[in-house]
């Protein structure tokens, strides 16, 4: 039994990174300021004075180009792991991912494999304005191919990597910029993380909120309230974003028979749509009042703070969201 | 010291033979794709024999190859089954990607080819991961990475020709210029046509070859990999060439004169080395004849691989989306 120990999402995210290369030399790290910089989010730091610069290699402002090395590497034997600093930078390496990672193991008709792992920074809230805080994980979530993880707590960020880096297949790791900095204790019992499964994280009775990464973080909040005024809210962590483990939110849904998706990403054609969706066809049955989806405002996200408080979804959101759904006026 | 080739019997009538075997199993492919028997894309190499065939020639077994949407001919020409490419062509399940690639993406694992692709300069990136790859396992291994002369207006083949030379990765860059990307002729979208004169800021060397002459792009290809496998980095080589036929079978060519492509088609590669070989007593009409009936003969036998193929079963749609496994 392992002892408990305190520490922050970035110190899990970079625990996770060095028990990769210490496990596996066939690991290596690839990305902009990973290395000397030490991360731009700081994940990185130290990883290479321990490992050195063939194992922890900065690369030219070139996302294609570092990216596609990855999926080449991959496809010979290695096990990149490639950093890219924010979401938004990742749609100069969309090319690589859709076309070529995505699609190579099925257009080559089982020949090859590209066993990479991408961690990209997502997500709002840093006052960084419109073009470092979009939500763009549904869109990866939609193409075939690639597996998509969020990790929200502690476990999943110190133990997902591990995981990640088994499947065969382009794994898309997404860290909200806004978990770096959580702090707690990591469950010594907890070992490795199934990336098949969403998490119930808090069980409840009257109404199940889905939510992932920054969201799970403010739809456990918005519980805590919810429960001080007599409502159970059943919070579950979606944490898979691809392929989507409808099983388990469908299970919920039918206990609870109430619904609420909570997306920071932008409400139209959002990951929201398509588990409401998937809900509407496989468990319509099961409802006794509408779904609703708190997802992001349908504008950049801006950088005045109360702007940009504004366009995400907040805790106030989902506990009226969920409110309106128990008890109905 | 640069490598020359040594013109033995034997190794021309290989060249040729490979030209040759190239440009028959297109004009298969054309009356196959009349017949609907092929069917989107088909984008032929007919005027482009001499770089791939060159090229390889250069190669080890145990070297990588990237390719383009139109490597038929660097298919052929780096060993893969002509009966497996023409099954793949056919959409059976016996083709090389069981009919999932079809021409544009045509993927060989045991002559480590790693790959058609449609997207003009998306498998550059590609290039370097496998010869980074290469490189950080310790095999000595060249990845020769072919594009068009389109790609070099992308982006992605400038990041690839940094890194490659930054990183100094073991990888032959073969741009087969033949002066159209699609219509776009070279000078109305480059504004430096010399392609070869790029390199130089990647602090790369650059060689133009003509890309017309067999025994030329063999030369260049293997000087150059000759350099490279010494660890002298990445190499550029550009190929000069002219493609005979339409872009795809969907190409009015309203962007090019018929004067100029029977001026092209005059300095036609297996033309020009055939009679070469022929004035200088290398090769006799008699062998020619009998290389040309033996290709007829190894093409009509992939005819009837691909046609009696069979379909995959719908079932297996999804198979390979994501992989159980890698393969070992």
């Amino acid at each position: 039994m392992n002892a408990v120990v305190t520490i922050t999402y970035r110190e899990a995210c970079r625990q996770a990174l060095r028990d990769a290369l210490l496990s596996d030399p066939r690991t290596f790290l690839m990305g902009e300021d990973i290395g000397r910089y030490g991360g731009c989010y700081a994940v990185t730091k130290g990883l290479l004075d321990e490992f050195g610069d063939e194992r922890v290699r900065d690369t030219p402002l070139s996302e294609s180009a570092f990216v596609g090395a990855g999926i080449g590497a991959a496809m010979v034997g290695m096990r990149p792991i490639v950093e890219i600093m924010t979401v938004n930078f990742s749609l100069l390496a969309l090319d690589q991912i859709v076309n070529n990672a995505a699609t190579i193991p099925h257009m080559s008709g089982g020949q090859f494999a590209v066993p990479l792992v991408i961690r990209i920074a997502t997500g709002g809230g840093r006052r960084v304005a419109a073009q470092h805080s979009h939500s763009l994980e549904g869109w990866y979530a939609h193409i075939p191919g690639l597996r998509i993880l969020a990790p929200a707590v502690l476990d999943d960020a110190r133990y997902m990597l591990a995981a990640a880096l088994k499947d065969p297949n382009p794994v898309l790791i997404f860290e909200h910029v806004m978990l770096y900095n959580n702090e707690g204790e990591l469950d010594p019992a907890v070992t490795e993380v199934d990336i098949h499964r969403a998490k119930v994280r808090r069980a409840g009775t009257d109404v199940s909120v889905i939510a992932y990464g920054n969201g799970l973080i403010k739809a456990l909040a918005a519980a805590e309230a919810l429960a001080a005024d007599g409502i159970s809210a059943e919070i579950i962590d979606l944490r898979v974003l691809r392929p989507l483990d409808t099983a388990t939110l469908l299970a919920s849904v039918a206990k609870t028979r109430r619904c609420v998706i909570v997306d920071e990403g932008w409400k139209s054609g959002s990951l929201a749509a398509e588990i409401g969706m998937r809900i509407a066809e496989e468990g319509f049955f099961d409802l006794d009042a509408p779904l609703r989806r708190i997802c992001g405002r349908e504008v950049p996200i801006p950088y005045a703070p109360h702007l940009e408080d504004a366009a995400l979804p907040q805790p106030a959101d989902i506990i009226a969201a969920a409110r309106g759904l128990v008890r109905p006026a | 010291m640069t490598a020359r080739v040594h013109l033995g019997h034997d190794h021309v009538r290989h060249l040729l033979r490979q030209m040759i075997r190239i440009r028959h199993f297109e004009s298969k492919c054309v009356e196959l794709y009349q017949a609907q028997k092929i069917l989107g894309f088909l984008h032929l190499y007919d005027g482009e024999e001499a770089v791939s065939v060159g090229v390889m020639e250069a190669l080890a077994a145990d070297d990588a190859v990237v390719a383009t949407y139109r490597e038929h001919g660097q298919a052929i020409a780096r060993g893969i089954g002509m009966d497996v490419l023409m099954a793949e062509m056919l959409g059976k399940q016996e083709g090389c990607c069981r009919g999932r690639g079809g021409s544009m993406h045509i993927f060989d694992r045991k002559t480590r080819f790693y790959g058609g692709n449609a997207i003009v300069g998306g498998g550059l990136p590609l290039a370097v991961g496998v010869a980074l790859g290469d490189k950080m396992q310790g095999r000595n291994a060249v990845t020769a990475c072919f594009f068009g002369d389109g790609a070099v207006d992308e982006g992605e083949f400038h990041e690839s020709m940094n890194l490659a030379s930054l990183w100094h990765l073991p990888v032959l860059f073969v741009c087969e210029n033949n002066l159209y990307a699609m219509g776009m002729a070279l000078e109305r979208a480059e504004a430096e046509p010399g392609l070869a004169r790029k390199a130089a800021g990647y602090r790369m060397t650059g060689t133009g070859v003509d890309g017309m002459d067999v025994v030329a792009v063999e030369n260049a290809a293997r000087s150059a990999v000759e350099q490279i496998r010494a660890g002298g980095g990445p190499q550029f080589l550009e190929c000069r060439t002219y493609r005979f036929r339409a872009h795809s079978m969907f190409d009015a060519q309203l962007y090019r004169t018929r004067d100029e492509v029977e001026t092209w088609r005059r300095k036609g590669p297996i033309a020009r080395f055939q009679s070469w070989l022929v004035q200088n007593g290398l090769i006799d009409a008699v062998e020619v004849h009998r290389i040309e009936t033996e290709a007829d003969a190894e093409i009509d036998r992939a005819v009837d691989f691909a046609e009696a193929g069979t379909l995959e079963p719908v079932e297996e749609l999804e198979r390979f989306v994501t992989m159980e496994a890698v393969p070992a």
